[in-house]
């Protein structure tokens, strides 16, 4: 076991069980977002329940986080190793004639991911912690109204053009992440079942239906303010 | 047809190297892609100049000795082919053809086409065997029942040749396919069991050493690959690895 993540395929195997991690995370969190479209009252309860248990916030939050990190940190590291093991390059090469332009650009969708996180947290978590943890402001009140200012402030934040763009765009690179990252995921855990037609299929279904949800949610607050 | 070849020319191991320029004319799209080359080296020869060295010796598509990364595809655009079995006819008059090295850093350039795979043996040497007492009494390996489908998938594996297009052609420079499939053609069968667990241990450490890239599963090995090795035997390395790591460690 000791040298398992030195190992090569270690390493695989462990971007890949981050990768299931994170590929959960996401439904979560987008099923979520999605109640802001149907229930401003469910969405504000969610978030504060999110926001508050002490389950969430101390145990799941961190090993988010972790994950989150661990799955950029080794992709670094597999890029960077990889880099070193190709020594000189092609005068010409044709990759597009035998793998997915998805597939050999996973570091740069990853960076734009990565880009969109900083930002994420600049918008959303910083403050929240902000609130919670330095104010000492558990309420998730607002304080002249008392009533829940989760709604709120996602509406105040999908009001610029810009931040939606933004999001747009992060969530299309996420997307192309997803259409390779997803079945690749299984071939690296050794299991044949990314490579079943059925599986692919709902690979790609997960890949575009998930990100969607999420431009969408961004999209339907820019345009439906109030 | 005529032709414009752009070759990787490199004197030595220690030479920068370039793309050099050559014609050759009257080539027939019957010939195969060596025997291009040959008519290019005789030109060259009768000129006084160096010919091109590359590596070939069954010219049959057996031996994985012919390599060449032809317009960017190991063993040029054909599938399921050598370099050697590569047809004239896959080209057109008047095209420009680029012909470098299979390219790696655990994949040395020797002189211009011709690279040192000998990583592809140390791997193989690390655990790509079985170890069959030949005192006399070897018992018939005909008496040990196996099952149809693990008898094909077995051979399947076997039918790599070792001609690292695998290697050449990913964009990490990835042994994965080749090391999967010498893996896979023992653990397939009940010959290779007992040994299962170290040979996978020892290959994958050896690949690691040689500096091989790691996999990300493009799928680009597969394709190029010309005895179709298919990607299940990279998975099946994998389980392997896995259960090497943590059930039988
Ligand atoms: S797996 Fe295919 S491409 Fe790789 S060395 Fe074997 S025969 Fe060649
Ligand atoms: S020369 Fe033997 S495979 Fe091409």
């Amino acid at each position: 076991m000791s040298g398992f993540l030195k190992s090569s395929i270690g390493r695989k195997v462990a971007m890949a069980l981050s990768a299931f991690f994170l590929m959960f995370f996401l439904i979560i969190h987008l099923a979520v977002n999605i109640t802001s479209i149907f229930s401003e009252d469910l969405f504000n309860k969610l978030s504060h329940f999110m926001g508050t248990n002490p389950l969430v916030q101390f145990a799941l939050q961190p090993v988010l986080i972790f994950g989150v990190v661990f799955h950029f940190v080794m992709g670094f590291v597999l890029e960077l190793r990889n880099r070193k093991a190709i020594g000189v390059s092609y005068a010409k090469n044709n990759g597009a004639a035998n793998s997915s332009w998805m597939s050999r650009n996973m570091i740069y969708s990853g960076l734009v991911i990565l880009a969109f996180l900083v930002l994420h947290f600049i918008d959303f978590w910083i403050p929240e912690i902000n609130v919670k943890y330095i104010q000492g402001d558990m309420s998730g009140l607002v304080e002249e109204t008392q009533d829940f200012r989760y709604y709120e402030e996602l509406q105040h934040k999908f009001l610029s053009p810009l931040r939606v763009g933004a999001y747009v765009i992060s969530f299309v690179l996420l997307a192309l992440h997803l259409l390779h990252g997803f079945t690749s995921a299984f071939q690296s855990m050794g299991a044949t079942a990314g490579r079943k037609k059925a599986m692919q299929t709902f690979g790609k279904i997960y890949a575009i239906a998930i990100p969607l949800g999420f431009i969408i949610v961004a999209v339907w607050h820019h345009f439906n303010h109030h | 047809m005529n032709l414009t070849l752009k070759i990787w020319r490199q004197k030595g191991p220690e030479d920068k190297g370039k793309l050099v320029d050559y014609k050759v004319n009257d080539i027939s799209e019957h010939m195969s892609f060596l025997e291009m080359m040959d008519v290019l080296n005789e030109q060259l020869i009768e000129q006084g100049d160096e010919p091109v060295a590359f590596d070939h010796d069954c010219r049959e598509g057996i031996c994985g000795m012919c390599s060449m990364y032809i317009n960017g595809e190991a063993h040029g655009p054909d599938r399921g082919v050598t370099t050697c079995q590569l047809h004239m006819r896959m080209f057109n008059d008047g095209d420009t053809i680029y012909i470098e090295p299979f390219r790696a850093a655990a994949f040395p350039v020797i002189k211009d086409l011709v690279v040192d795979r000998t990583a592809f043996e140390r791997i193989q040497q690390a655990g790509g065997y079985i170890s069959v007492n030949t005192s006399g009494n070897t018992q018939d390996a005909n008496a040990i029942p196996i099952s149809k489908h693990a008898a094909d998938e077995a051979m399947d594996a076997a039918t790599c040749i070792g001609c690292g297009a695998c290697v050449a052609t990913c964009k990490n420079s990835s042994a994965m396919l080749f090391v999967g499939a010498k893996v896979s053609q023992y653990a397939l069968l009940p010959q290779g069991q007992v040994e299962a667990a170290d040979r996978v241990r020892n290959m994958v450490a050896q690949m690691d050493l040689e500096g091989f890239g790691n996999c990300t599963n493009t799928g680009a090995c597969e394709i190029e690959c010309p005895k179709g090795i298919s990607l299940e035997n990279i998975a099946r390395m994998n389980r392997e690895f896995l259960s090497a790591s943590f059930i039988d460690s």
